[in-house]
């Protein structure tokens, strides 16, 4: 079989508890972007148990065609019998290229799949567009915590595949006019696919705050001294309607929870204004907040690599400058 | 019990400095490491070990400088190592270092085989579910707690929102979280013996029974096409005032830029 008998661009459309993750609405937006250079359609793979009900957004969202898979095996993830079920698909459909989130979800089925049908994956892309020459997706990603960006191709097997981090690419307004198809794979998950047994599944209490949602991010770090200065992140981000967001030393310091963290190793977003506050800027912090439209730095050493991308940034100690600036604030609102 | 630990050695990014002038990584003086979630494996094998009694071998690909790496692994308390290093290993991508650590692995006793999550030089996560695809085992992936019960593991599965505790049988894969434990140090005697008494085994093309189309550079599907430094954005202003002033420059820029 040769690359043109492959097809198609191909998203996997992850849910969880029947919640389309919001990243795969983004990548239904890119995959309708590459479908139209490469003259194809967008295709979602849904896989669960009762998820026929999602298809609507998947289509509003980009997808000129849903294949759905809906068995009770597929209810909670799992990686060997959604791997057969991926698999399957790519071998029936033959995609030329499948894009996957690089959610804990997809980062760790899109391995195994890329691993089972032989061809190449590339993680955590930032960019992805068609080689006007050879119709070869470039896939480009950075390395080295992001200072280094890397194109790969991937040019003798198919499908190309690729998955992309939540908040990296932009969502197509959804269109509830579009027309799309629904095809239900009649399919039965084989039982040698049951190799794992999930004895519980514990849901994480803490509030369902999402940094990556926030039109307004409010960024704490080492320079904040410690937990309680917190409060005054909290009051700024209440004056600006935003949230608060942290770097990796204020998680790991204790001082606010790992859902909160922007990074590398945490989320990466994207929001109109990110206030960094106490944050020095390690190259993995800015890896996940440097594409934000506005960028304010806070810190009291100037030599500080936040003040690269910020757009404003104030020498000064953030515990000085925040109580000030939430009194500006809040006196400019009166105006 | 056998268990096989895979290690990577890779600079400690969390060294990596830009050069401001250039903005350029300065790499020079920077340490190599074992990469932090592959040592969490390995102290969760060792953990193994101490608890239940086991055979631990690490095994690593890369260059020869990688030896440093085992040894050190060895003084935490590793019994065996083994480096496969070859010229024709090497450019290879994730598929084809996958398929060459488990051709590596079958030559070897295993029970158990942990990985660390993901690397920190490149942060794909894919070798650990890649090795356990080309061995046709199952696997459990982002394991923040490992636990033996009986003939099987039992593992925490770390999601963004959620964990699910999962069973699997032995023989197994499982790839580890920093968050896992927090790794033991080499002790004097340990260091001593790894480096004077116990032996790095070398396997080189010769000694591992695979095609040259699934190693190296020829094995990988996937290509660098071009590498560049990220494009620095314009940069902005930066000033230094007193903390009043500050807060009413900040406030007269986000009112420019209709923020509030």
């Amino acid at each position: 079989m040769s690359n043109a008998d492959y097809q198609g661009v191909f998203v996997f459309a992850q849910q969880v508890d029947g919640q389309v993750a919001g990243v795969a609405l983004e990548l239904l937006g890119k995959a309708h972007e590459l479908a139209q250079v490469r003259q194809t359609r967008v295709t979602a793979v849904l896989l669960g148990h009762h998820v026929s009900g999602l298809t609507g957004e998947l289509i509003a969202a980009g997808a000129d065609r849903v294949l759905v898979l809906d068995r009770p095996e597929l209810e909670v993830y799992m990686t060997e019998p959604y791997t057969w079920a991926m698999a399957r698909i790519i071998h029936e459909y033959r995609p030329e290229i499948m894009l996957t989130p690089a959610t804990a979800i997809g980062r760790d089925l899109a391995p195994r799949v890329s691993s089972r049908v032989h061809t190449g994956l590339t993680a955590d892309c930032t960019g992805l567009e068609i080689q006007e020459e050879t119709g070869n997706l470039l896939m480009t990603r950075p390395a080295f915590g992001g200072n280094i960006m890397a194109t790969i191709l991937c040019p003798e097997h198919r499908p190309q595949m690729a998955t992309v981090r939540p908040g990296v690419m932009r969502r197509l307004p959804a269109d509830a006019s579009w027309q799309g198809e629904v095809v239900l794979l009649d399919w039965e998950v084989p039982p040698q696919t049951r190799n794992v047994e999930i004895l519980e599944v514990v849901k994480a209490v803490s509030e369902a705050v999402d940094i990556q949602d926030a039109k307004v991010l409010v960024s704490g770090g080492r320079g904040m001294g410690g937990p309680e200065n917190f409060k005054l992140l909290e009051q700024l981000a209440e004056v600006l309607g935003g949230t608060v967001a942290a770097s990796r030393a204020a998680v790991d310091a204790g001082w606010i929870a790992k859902d909160r963290q922007v990074g590398q190793t945490g989320k990466t977003v994207r929001p109109n204004l990110y206030i960094a506050c106490g944050i020095s800027g390690a190259i993995q912090h800015l890896a996940g907040m440097e594409e934000s439209d506005m960028i304010v730095a806070i810190n009291k050493d100037e030599t500080a690599p936040i003040f690269g991308v910020a757009d404003y940034g104030i020498v000064g100690d953030a515990l000085q400058v925040i109580p000030a600036l939430i009194e500006e604030l809040k006196a400019y609102k009166k105006q | 019990m056998n268990i096989i630990v895979c290690v990577k050695q890779v600079p400690d990014t969390t060294e990596v400095r830009l050069d401001p002038v250039t903005g350029t990584l300065i790499r020079d003086g920077v340490p190599s490491i074992i990469n932090p979630d592959d040592k969490a494996g390995l102290e969760a094998a060792l953990r193994l070990k101490d608890q239940f009694g086991a055979h631990v071998t690490v095994l690593s690909m890369g260059p020869m400088q990688a030896d440093v790496a085992l040894r050190e692994a060895l003084a935490m308390g590793a019994d065996d190592a083994v480096l496969v290093s070859d010229r024709a290993f090497g450019g290879a991508d994730t598929w084809a270092t996958s398929s060459t650590l488990a051709a590596a692995i079958q030559k070897l006793p295993y029970d158990l085989i942990i990985t660390g999550r993901q690397a920190i030089d490149g942060d794909t996560a894919q070798v650990g579910p890649q090795i356990a695809e080309h061995l046709g085992l199952p696997h459990i992936s982002y394991a923040e707690d490992l636990q033996l019960e009986g003939d099987s593991v039992v593992v925490r599965r770390q999601f963004e929102d959620r964990v699910h505790v999962i069973r699997a049988k032995l023989p197994c894969l499982v790839t580890a979280l920093s968050e896992l434990n927090k790794p033991r140090y080499m002790t004097p005697g340990g260091i001593f013996d790894a480096f004077r008494q116990k032996h790095v085994t070398v396997w080189t093309r010769p000694d591992l029974e695979i095609s040259d189309d699934n190693i190296g550079l020829q094995g990988s599907p996937t290509r660098v096409f071009k590498s560049f430094p990220k494009s620095p954005k314009a940069a902005g202003t930066v000033e230094k005032l007193d903390p009043r002033e500050g807060a009413r420059a900040i406030v007269q820029k986000l009112a420019e830029k209709h923020i509030i």
